[in-house]
């Protein structure tokens, strides 16, 4: 038990200082410790579970306590969020205090300029690990395919694409 | 207490209690991207930030590690009450969401091996994974047009999604190159 918490707290840490570009960049590396390494869940599980917290409103990190309550309940559901968010926040202190002395320091755009391409590989890393995880039949792959154009070319808003995903599954899934 | 700035704007200070509730109710309402409504809550509605510092703070928590939102809470809540508002500012954001996920996360567990249920959990994960697509097209739509910064993508893309590497240690290896790529072009 207490070897779980501290591989959750492990592994929430190292992810919590390297997500630049917010959560959705570490998502591949959450799923291969967690589905991978120490089989805690299986990727079918992961890929819900991620779904859930995005049915979810508030920021879009809460898999993190979601998977720490699904496998290690309160004390797991504890241990991962201080993990994966007091190091980013102890740094995002620090930061605000010194930002008015390297705000306008050209590095700093250079830095962030160069950020940018690293997460959008992550980014994309994400959609095509959660896509091959989740995407079991046609069926399946339309619902991704169709939730992913209108979410990039329409206004949709997110919560009812999620909607209509699940229950275009519920009525069409036991054919 | 109410401050007058330069542009004549009122700018409210709050205290502990008004960085908890304005941050719950912010993670009560945002659905799927929290940032449009932050903006709204404390530039429009509650007053704690002028236009410029928001897109100033914006920039700060972008240049970090951590999501956008949850940083925003940290700086703000350290900005006005120090470490104390930084700590009311995220449990206030994160106290909702969890409650509610954990919710979400015990009806999954009670009910997934009715296939009923399996098919609609099925569904709301392709469509989550829609979601994920969608967001991977924006980021790298600005991209598309500067070879180099592909180059980039592609490695990141093959590193860890084909080759399942480690992510710590390839962005010990990635960051610097794109950095370093990115001072050279700026020059």
């Amino acid at each position: 038990m207490s070897g779980t918490l501290i591989a959750l707290a492990v592994i929430f840490t190292e992810l919590s200082l390297i997500a630049f570009g917010g959560g959705n960049s570490v998502l591949p590396e959450m799923q291969r410790r967690v589905v991978e390494v120490q089989h805690w869940v299986t990727a079918d599980e992961f890929s819900a579970l991620f779904a859930l917290a995005q049915a979810a409103p508030g920021p879009n990190m809460m898999i993190v306590p979601l998977i720490g309550w699904h496998v290690a309940g309160f004390s797991g559901l504890l241990v991962s969020s201080v993990a994966k968010f007091l190091p980013s926040s102890l740094i995002a202190c620090f930061a605000v205090t010194l930002w008015d002395r390297f705000r306008d320091r050209p590095w700093r755009a250079v830095v962030q300029a160069g950020l940018v391409p690293v997460t959008a590989g992550l980014v994309a890393a994400s959609a095509a690990v959660i896509t091959v995880a989740s995407v079991h039949s046609w069926l399946l792959a339309a619902i991704t395919g169709v939730t992913g154009g209108l979410a990039a070319f329409t206004r949709a808003h997110p919560v009812a694409l999620l909607g209509l995903g699940a229950l275009v599954g519920l009525a069409f899934g036991g054919f | 207490m109410t401050t007058i700035n330069m542009d004549g704007e009122a700018i409210e200070r709050p205290g502990n209690g008004q960085l908890f509730s304005g941050f719950l109710g912010l993670g009560l309402m945002g659905f799927g991207g929290v940032l449009p409504m932050a903006r709204r809550m404390m530039v429009d509605d509650r007053r704690w930030l002028t236009a410029e510092e928001f897109t100033d703070l914006l920039g700060l928590c972008q240049f970090l590690p951590g999501g956008n939102i949850i940083n925003m809470s940290v700086a703000v809540g350290m900005k006005f009450q120090g470490w104390r508002g930084a700590l009311a500012s995220i449990l206030g954001l994160i106290a909702a969401p969890t409650a509610i996920v954990i919710c979400l996360g015990a009806i999954y567990d009670r009910y997934r091996q009715d296939p009923s249920v399996e098919h609609l959990f099925a569904g709301l994960a392709a469509a989550a994974a829609g979601l994920l697509v969608s967001l991977a097209w924006k980021v790298m739509k600005p991209l598309l047009n500067r070879p180099l910064a592909l180059a980039i993508v592609v490695v990141l893309f093959v590193a860890i999604a084909v080759l399942r590497l480690p992510l710590l240690a390839t962005m010990l290896v990635m960051a610097p190159i794109s950095i370093f790529l990115s001072w050279r072009l700026s020059r």
